[in-house]
């Protein structure tokens, strides 16, 4: 089965992404598995300078899921260039930069950088992380700022591919999409975590020494396919669905509710062979799904 | 074509017993699963069980140091600490683990060079295999803090090979007194090598330890993990100029003066 698909010039050789900072820099998995058979690589959040992130604890088991606050911990741009990126098949599979800033002429400058990267196939613009004080999800809850900071990373993008990835802390989600559309995003990807926490009652603490944290895994997977369906109708982009994909039925789900790519994230955790077994497993479920091309099968929900 | 890559792989549960007749009571256990051929393990070095009937809840792997690495089974012992150790102890012989590893940096060996191994509690776990594939084990001797009665721990297995001696503290009270006595072994490891594993404010008195006496010394450090390959995150350790690590990767072993605590 011809699991290729195109979007925004980006050509997968299957819709399975990771995503963003569940998968490290990809080096980490190639133990487990072959990198080039992965859609696309989403790598962690990168910013111009390297950031230590926030104190432990970062992360807690929840309920079908996970709450994190790592805080964007990288090892910022001029490492990723010189260390990471000439390791990853890009060649072979497309390799997206996750850029995060605090202010859009920050972005514009990150961009530009990763751009000008034969390597970097397309930028993923990080304006919904619920973890850091400046910028993060502020950008990605107000149309307005949303807007300058997909317009400043365009700029600067060269012919590369901006994605916007949006964040579910919104009142009105699909007013964001139109605003990151209208101003220049070629993908829309969606949903980044959810705020949470968790507290201990015995010792009267929260889990996370951040006290709020971003919550994904399956727990979230009813919460992103809402979004998806949304969005996807609301726009005339391309949309990538995640949040909570844990199985190939979960992608074909994603889908089926109009995305036209989909990233693993959380389940990268569960086992980390996760994602290649997800790419074997595909063709097999689509098939007794009756799946026969994913093009005509995309956006098809029934809704009478 | 056989896969080069080394996937994770599903093994049978062997056995779980509590360790020892009060091993039930004090959350003390012994896990044995099949090998899928980890016979290059290293000392330290640690595991990502996830029974197969786990589903999403718990969602994490949890990772057990190995106790031993035998060409038969591969041995953990561990302390039910919460739910994800609790829900271990419900496994049954048969049953299927997805495991993969070892995992992280284990222990320095150095033949030859007197070596002092500190365990607190579970963290005795990685020292059986230590003294077991010690080329020199007439060099090791062995210092043991416990709470739980030592028929819990494997305690035995270690005191057949190498010099041990175990102190139990019953109360808070006690630990000024285990720390004396630590104290007491490092200085007479001035120059030589100390390794360490078990609870933090242990591991604390330990790298004080070795500092005010000059003993190389290496601890392994516990830390809440997602998922063992460096991706997640959530298991950093803090370096003296502020760089968060990786446990996994980059530990669980390091060098006392590599990390703050």
């Amino acid at each position: 089965m011809d699991l290729r698909v195109t979007l925004a010039g980006l050509s997968l050789k299957n819709p399975v992404m990771t995503a963003s900072g569940t998968f490290g820099y990809g080096q980490e998995f190639t133990p487990y598995g072959d990198l080039r058979t992965l859609g696309g690589i989403v790598v962690k959040g990168l910013s111009l300078k390297p950031r230590a992130g926030n104190p432990m604890p970062r992360v807690a088991e929840t309920p079908s899921g996970m709450l994190n606050a790592i805080g964007l911990q990288n090892c910022g741009v001029e490492i990723f260039l010189k260390d990471k990126l000439p390791f990853l098949p890009w060649r072979e599979t497309p390799i997206l930069a996750n850029l995060y800033a605090c202010d859009p002429d920050e972005f514009a400058e990150l961009a530009s950088v990763l751009a000008a990267e034969e390597g970097v196939a397309g930028l993923e613009v990080n304006i919904s992380c619920p973890n850091v004080k400046e910028g993060g999800v502020l950008f990605g809850q107000d149309p307005a700022q949303a807007a300058r900071v997909t317009e400043a990373v365009k700029k600067r993008a060269g012919n590369k591919p901006v994605i916007v990835k949006l964040s579910p802390n919104v009142a009105d989600i699909v007013g964001i999409a139109k605003a990151v559309e209208a101003a220049g995003a070629d993908i829309i990807s969606l949903i980044n975590t959810l705020t949470g926490m968790a507290v201990d009652v015995r010792t009267r603490k929260p889990r996370l020494a951040n006290v709020v944290g971003g919550l994904s895994g399956p727990a979230i997977k009813p919460v992103a396919l809402r979004c998806v369906w949304q969005v996807s109708r609301a726009v005339s982009v391309p949309v990538i669905g995640m949040g909570g994909i844990a199985s190939a039925m979960d992608v074909l789900e994603f889908i089926l509710a109009g995305a036209h790519a989909v990233q693993v994230g959380t389940a990268n955790f569960l086992r980390p062979d996760f994602s290649f077994r997800l790419v074997e497993q595909l063709p097999t479920v689509a098939r007794e799904m009756g799946v026969t091309d994913l093009e005509s099968f995309r956006g098809s929900l029934k809704t009478a | 074509m056989p896969i080069p890559y080394n996937r994770c792989k599903d093994v049978t549960v062997l056995s779980l017993t509590p360790h020892g007749p009060e091993g039930r009571e004090n959350g003390l256990w012994l896990l044995e699963l099949e090998n899928p051929g980890l016979a290059k393990a290293r000392p330290g070095q640690f595991a990502m069980l996830r029974p197969a009937s786990w589903g999403f809840d718990p969602l994490w792997a949890r990772p057990l140091s190995i106790c031993r690495a035998l060409p038969d089974r591969l041995v953990f012992n561990f302390l039910v600490a919460g739910r994800g150790t609790s829900a271990l102890t419900r496994l049954t012989p048969g049953d299927k683990v997805t495991l993969w590893g070892p995992l992280g940096h284990g222990f320095a060996v150095e033949p030859g060079v007197r070596t002092l191994m500190l365990a607190g509690g579970i963290g005795i776990a990685p020292f059986v295999e230590y003294a077991a594939v010690h080329p020199t084990p007439g060099q090791l001797s062995l210092l043991f803090g416990h709470r739980p009665p030592l028929s819990c721990y494997p305690y035995e297995d270690l005191a057949q090979t190498v010099g041990a001696e175990s102190f139990q503290d019953r109360s808070a009270e006690d630990i000024p007194r285990f720390v004396e006595l630590l104290e007491k072994r490092m200085a007479e490891h001035a120059g030589a090598l100390a390794l360490a594993c078990g609870p933090t404010p242990f591991l604390r008195s330990v790298k004080a330890a070795a500092e005010k006496y000059g003993v190389r010394c290496q601890i392994s450090l516990e830390n809440r993990m997602a998922c063992g390959v460096g991706a997640c995150l959530g298991c950093v350790a803090e370096t003296p100029d502020g760089e968060r690590v990786q446990t996994c990767t980059r530990g669980p072993v390091f060098w006392s003066n590599e990390i703050t605590l």
